[in-house]
């Protein structure tokens, strides 16, 4: 059953009443009305009670109407939708909307944890730091497993979030934070000059604080002046609004964070649409219009379901109709609070008494009070008769020592207004202290971007409007654009007149921040054991630490700290502003970024003939590379790799290595160039000819391989290692660009326009004779090894064909243009029929890599010199490259430096495995004796048995010793033997043959 | 953060790589092992305003020195390395 809108006021506000909505909060049915908030809908339903403080436990009602909120923190939504720590205040209603509240158990009526009250001396300011000192075993077994229970906030989901969130930038002359009305004439200025304008709005409906205060614009309503407003922004093509849409953080460059709750208000988003979007937006210039935070007045008890912000009590009043109490009470220090109790009136509420902080109130308030006909009270509320179902009856300390009792169940409290000065601040920015509105008001922005109205710490109507108008119009100027037409709107000013009141003395708890239950005693026991800095303040006792960032607390508590350490406020000073302004979901941030989009994905010319081959893919950095061809029968890869090696061995067989890094490289000093970055030489190389090449970091150690080949006297063709790719051709570009300018060279990256295959086995002549133009002579003495040129296929299609074998099998490597690519894989295996062809994969490649000696990424591991590698000798002495000195250093030729060697176990069935230390036989493994370690490893076919690459060291001079591979990983410890790093066909036969 | 890349107009640091320091210079061929080691390894720390080398990966693969206040962020000059570009050689 659907309970009856108890406290839903007859007319007005800005709900619609056509349109009812059911909800259910703890499981009870609710109704409420489309532009409720939950909040306001809560409000409308009676509900006081909405949550359990974070420590104690302690029943919490609603503060504020909106961002700020410390207190009505819901879990949304359910399943895997479920939401921990969703402000009620800002959550839209929407038709089934299911909320639950947080931190009690078994119920928010009853809560066991409350108890935790009672031991409130243990959960004092520092608590955290100082359960640290006691014993760890008490802190792991008892302490921190009861602390999580008892002091969490919502829970999270607990399953992957089922929608998505997008990412996007936008561009504009004057981006504008907040639509009230130093906003809208903001952006009236701005747009009126044809500036490109961005309005950001986080509520669902523009108009800000007129939208609760109303007020009297150009002679009109605030309510017309505002249609009319929107009217004509929205006729405007370059003005750009956006609902729903928090602006929080700026960033270096005019680049502003925010993001945007596209489907937030529905049940769930429709199809094809995102949950949220987070806008990157780049603006010449941005007007902060984002208004003032109303404070509270810390005093015992202040945490009672039923005390309120004065402003948001009228919101609620006037903007959705929803009575927060039936007789109300208003605490203030200020002029403005009194708008409250217009408020309350206006809508038939009883006003039950004022209790004004000044000495003064003006004859317009008395007036008002004495035609309402309830007593103005002359000093501070020092305690509040409550609790979980609200206050009841408010204690007053008057001036002069008297006391004195309301009844009331609600009380609205104003202490005054704090300009939200986050963004200003973000950049290190201190805020300064303005005594006449005692709160901090921005010091400058970061470049390009200016405070007005409220947010500027104006807080009149006239003067938003007159200030808002001025930033968007000098905004429009400075972003190339001339006067707009049309005049400043115009309003009177309230008065404004503040007694500072941050704390009232007296018993019982006080809070200052309620999410994180952070009390006035908190501040004084900190600064009494020593804290006083405000960021040692913050951090010792939490406060302005939980998800509000401390919005409504963080001034309170720093003047409670200046009273206790007698320096003023602004002496105090603030801590640092960190963005976000408000909370920002991790999802927002990646985007469309999880799952298989966490990365882009690189796919090989082949890859889809490779698919529909069966093959196993492996990431190899952003490509997907086919690891191996699994057939019929095969119980492991194991079996699967091992058959792809000896069908190579023996017959034909290919692989796909189109993910090496390209680069053609032309000019007149092309082989001059190569010569500065390889430590071997490249201008003497034959045009017709490939030649293996090594490089250097400028700090000696091996950077990258490949194969170079000369195609003609002025043009090169350079390859690199798959994983390097970006960074040779980025490290070649600063070589060519910033080291040696002077020559006539030039890169072309082309790794993506030649799909690249290795052929290799006795039988790859047969097999390219059907492929090749029968023109070309792929004779030993035609084309011998380490032969490159260009060659016509069969079909006539040019291809760059290159005698290099990794496999150490006669072997060749075929180019063609990418779009060619998957052609060329199936008609190898057409052509190859005949032969046997078999496909192979990567293992296959490292097994014949590893049987050969060569070496590869785990050898080439950053810490590696050429000589540790056995190409020490290429190491050219007649040139001068990069690298070379500082290979010369007495420790990167020391002669005990760990050098490649090859490493078998004794035991032929023993698998050998990669990270395996090498440890002298009979010694303990240790640090001090730890010798090298596995690098790579294969069970190889030809050698039948597992097999290994290792640095060693002194390696080279150890061949036939029998060490112990030491695996502390997985608690092995056996023989091997240190072993020549070429297992197979050691003087090359093979592969030249 | 943005950056004025000289051949590709404004665009946003996502699309840089920084490298470091622009002003050491590559020591001569036969420069000794000292000097090398000091272009190697010695970098000055500075808070304020500095050369740096950047490269558009994302763009147009120039290399650029960028002048940059590394105590605000902001960047006073944008400038191609002396190789970037297509460059006409006569010979
Ligand atoms: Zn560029």
């Amino acid at each position: 059953m659907t309970s009856f809108q108890s406290n839903r006021l007859a007319n007005g506000g800005l709900v619609d009443r056509s349109a009812p909505f059911n909800f259910r909060f703890d499981g009870k049915s609710f109704s409420g009305f489309k532009g409720d908030t939950l909040a306001s809908a809560l409000v409308a339903n009676g509900v006081k009670l909405v949550g359990r403080s974070f420590k104690y436990h302690r029943p919490r009602g609603i503060l504020t109407a909106g961002s700020e909120e410390p207190n009505a923190l819901v879990e949304l939504r359910s399943g895997a939708r479920r939401e921990p720590n969703t402000k009620a205040t800002t959550a839209e209603l929407y038709d089934g909307l299911v909320a639950a509240s947080q931190n009690r158990w078994p119920s928010l009526d009853f809560d066991v944890m409350s108890v935790n009250q009672l031991f409130a001396p243990i959960f004092v300011a520092g608590f955290y730091y100082k359960t640290f000192m006691w014993p760890a075993k008490f802190w792991e077994a008892i302490y921190e497993p009861a602390i999580r229970r008892a002091a969490g906030l919502g829970r999270a989901a607990g399953i992957a979030d089922p929608d998505h969130y997008d990412k996007a930038w936008a561009h504009c002359d004057v981006l504008i934070a907040g639509s009230g009305p130093t906003g809208l004439a903001a952006a009236l200025a701005a747009g009126r000059s044809g500036a490109r304008v961005l309005l950001c709005e986080e509520d669902f409906i523009l108009g800000g604080r007129l939208l609760s205060d109303g007020g009297t614009i150009d002679g009109m309503p605030a309510a017309e002046w505002l249609s009319r407003t929107l009217d004509e922004l929205v006729a405007m093509p370059d003005v750009r609004i956006m609902t729903r849409t928090t602006l929080f953080g700026v960033y270096d460059g005019g680049t502003y964070g925010a993001i945007e709750r596209v489907s937030d208000h529905l049940p769930s988003p429709p199809e094809y649409q995102v949950r949220q979007r987070l806008w990157r937006i780049v603006a010449k210039r941005c007007v902060v219009a984002a208004g003032a935070l109303e404070r509270p007045i810390v005093f015992a008890g202040n945490d009672t379901p039923g005390v309120m912000m004065a402003s948001a009590m009228r919101s609620y009043i006037a903007r959705y109709a929803a009575a927060p109490a039936k007789r109300i009470a208003l605490f203030t220090n200020n002029e403005d609070g009194w708008r409250t109790v217009e408020a309350a009136l206006g809508a038939g509420l009883q006003v039950a008494a004022v209790i004004d902080a000044r000495a003064e109130i003006s004859p317009e308030h008395r007036s008002l009070a004495s035609k309402g006909g309830f007593p103005v009270l002359h000093g501070s509320v020092s305690g509040i008769d409550g609790g979980k179902n609200g206050v009841r009856r408010i204690s007053v300390s008057l001036t002069g020592g008297a006391r004195a009792e309301v009844e009331a169940d609600g009380l609205a409290v104003s202490g005054g207004w704090n300009p939200a000065v986050g963004l200003t601040s973000y950049h290190r920015g201190r805020p300064k202290w303005r005594d006449d509105i005692a709160a901090f008001v921005p010091d400058g922005a970061p470049p390009g971007m200016v405070a007005a109205g409220a947010a500027n710490g104006a807080f009149g109507l006239g003067a938003c409007l007159r200030e808002g108008f001025a930033a968007g119009a000098a905004a429009a100027r400075d972003a190339g654009h001339g006067n707009g037409s049309g005049s400043t709107p115009v309003a009177d000013d309230e008065a404004f007149s503040l007694t500072p009141l941050w704390h009232v003395a007296g018993k019982g708890k006080a809070f200052v921040d309620q999410q994180h239950d952070v009390t006035a005693s908190d501040i004084e026991l900190a600064q009494r054991e020593g804290f006083e800095s405000v960021e040692h303040l913050k951090r010792y006792t939490t406060l302005g630490m939980a998800t509000d960032q401390g919005k409504t607390s963080n001034v309170a508590g720093l003047a409670i700290m200046a009273v206790v350490t007698g320096k003023s406020i602004p002496e105090t000073g603030t801590t640092i502003y960190r963005p976000p302004y408000v909370p920002v979901a991790i999802g927002a941030f990646a985007g469309h970024h999880r799952d298989e989009n966490f990365h882009a994905t690189r796919l090989t010319p082949s890859h889809h003939w490779a698919v529909e081959q069966g093959a196993v893919f492996v990431d190899t950095g952003l490509w997907k590379r086919a690891q191996w061809y699994p057939r019929a029968g095969e119980k492991d890869w194991l079996e699967s790799v091992t058959r792809e090696v000896k069908a190579v061995r023996g017959g034909v067989g290919f692989c796909d290595v189109s993910t090496l890094g390209k680069i053609d490289v032309h000019g007149a000093d092309a082989g001059a160039f190569l010569d500065r970055v390889y430590i071997n030489t490249f201008s003497n190389l034959a045009v017709g000819k490939a030649r293996y090449g090594l490089m250097l970091r400028e700090d000696g150690i091996v950077y990258d391989d490949g194969t170079t080949s000369r195609l003609a006297e002025d043009h090169y063709f350079l390859t690199t290692t798959t994983a390097k790719a970006g960074l040779v051709m980025q490290h070649l570009e600063f070589c060519r660009q910033v080291l040696f300018p002077e020559l006539d060279v030039q890169l072309t990256s082309v790794s993506d326009q030649w799909a690249q295959f290795s052929i290799a086995g006795p039988k790859t002549r047969d097999l390219l004779k059907e492929i090749v133009d029968p023109s070309e002579d792929l004779s030993n003495e035609g084309f011998p090894f380490m032969g490159a040129r260009e060659v016509a296929l069969r079909g006539g299609v040019r291809a760059r064909l290159f005698r290099i074998s990794f496999s150490g099998e006669m072997a060749f490597e075929i180019s063609v243009p990418a779009r060619y690519g998957e052609a060329m894989a199936r008609n190898l295996m057409i052509a190859g029929k005949p032969f046997g062809v078999t496909p192979y994969g990567t293992e296959a490649l490292g097994v014949m890599r590893i049987e050969k000696g060569h070496v590869a990424g785990p050898e080439l591991s950053g810490t590696t010199t050429a000589a540790d590698l056995g190409l020490g000798k290429m190491m050219s002495t007649k040139k001068d490259f990069i690298g070379r000195v500082m290979a010369g250093r007495e420790a990167l030729v020391a002669a005990d430096r760990q050098v490649v060697v090859g490493v078998k176990p004794v035991d032929k069935a023993h698998r050998l495995r990669s990270g395996a230390h090498i440890i002298p036989k009979g010694q303990t493994p240790g640090p001090s004796n730890d010798q090298g370690y596995v690098t790579s490893v294969c069970f190889s076919p030809t050698v039948d048995q597992w097999i290994g690459l290792a640095l060693v060291e002194r390696g080279r001079e150890r061949i036939g010793e029998i060490v112990n591979a030491h695996d502390p990983l997985r608690g092995e410890d056996y023989d091997a033997v240190i072993c020549n790093p070429v297992f197979y066909d050691p003087d090359g036969g093979r592969q030249r043959g | 953060m943005r950056i004025v890349c000289p051949f590709c107009g404004e665009r946003e640091l996502g699309e840089f790589t920084y490298l470091g320091d622009a002003k050491p210079v590559r020591p001569a061929p036969g420069a000794s092992e000292d000097e090398v080691y000091d272009y190697v390894y010695l970098r000055d720390n500075i808070a304020g305003v500095m050369d740096e080398n950047w490269y558009h990966g994302g763009g147009c693969r120039a290399w650029l020195k960028v002048t940059r206040n590394t105590l605000t962020h902001e960047i006073s000059a944008v400038e191609p390395a002396a190789g970037a570009g297509a460059r006409q050689v006569a010979k």
